[in-house]
């Protein structure tokens, strides 16, 4: 799992390249709640290069979704493809979350 | 029945790759979809952290994978010698409430049962034996 994050305006863009399992997971867990402990309040996901995520992986989406809520923040997320995009339907985070096909449109939607 | 592979080792989240090689090699060999490789990674993974976090709560143990072939049924057997836990009778998470209400956890093995074409579980010479069985897919 490779974790790349930049700054557009007032969101900071997390893309996640690779394989989130139960071994990634808690990684990208820190990664996210650094970035709310740093004060970020609008985390965009781009999972565009997403090959596999199980239920660690949205755990630790949700953990930290659930976090920044509680900071009157937002997680939303973007680019889910084939497999990764099924599992997210299965698990019903459409539901819980803001899902954009691509980043760009996610920007907008900020 | 025929083996294809055999995998034993400590039921440690360290090894879940290990573990994870051993099945993701035996499905690709099998001509399996990609998609269908992913689904059978994503239910192995969760059956194998379960055991890893609840089989041994008083030491450790080992798990044991093997991959079967029976007529066209590809079989990912698991076996610990934990607890007894059958996998097969926890109730499915609620997947529609709101993010507040949502609980962390109990998606795994909503998505094992959900993805695999059977799962099997029985308890035997004090061990668990978990089976997931997926059909070979038509071509």
């Amino acid at each position: 799992m490779e974790i790349q994050t930049r700054k557009e305006s007032k969101t900071t863009i997390i893309s996640v390249k690779g394989r989130i399992d139960a071994v990634t997971a808690p990684r990208l867990e820190k990664n996210l709640f650094d970035l709310i402990a740093q004060g970020e309040t609008a985390l965009l996901l781009n999972l565009q290069e997403l090959d596999y995520i199980s239920s660690a992986g949205l755990r630790s989406i949700l953990s930290a979704a659930k976090q920044l809520k509680a900071k009157s923040g937002e997680l939303f997320i973007a680019g889910l493809q084939g497999s990764v995009r099924d599992v997210f339907q299965m698990s019903g985070f459409y539901t819980i979350f803001r899902i954009f096909e691509l980043v760009e449109e996610a920007l907008q939607a900020e | 029945m025929s083996i294809l592979s055999r995998q034993k080792l400590p039921a440690q989240l360290e090894y879940l790759q290990e573990f994870m090689m051993t099945v993701t090699s035996c499905a690709q060999d099998q001509g399996f979809s990609k998609k269908r490789i992913r689904e059978i990674e994503l239910s192995t993974e969760e059956a194998l952290v379960n055991i890893f976090n609840y089989s041994y709560p008083e030491g450790e143990g080992e798990a044991e994978i093997t991959c079967h072939l029976e007529g066209d049924t590809f079989v990912v057997e698991i076996i610990d010698e934990g607890i007894p836990f059958d996998i097969t009778t926890v109730t499915d998470p609620d997947v529609t409430v709101d993010i507040s209400q949502r609980k962390i956890g109990g998606l795994g093995i909503f998505f094992l049962k959900k993805l695999m074409d059977e799962v099997r579980y029985r308890r035997e010479n004090n061990k668990n034996i978990l089976r997931l069985i997926i059909k070979k897919e038509s071509s």
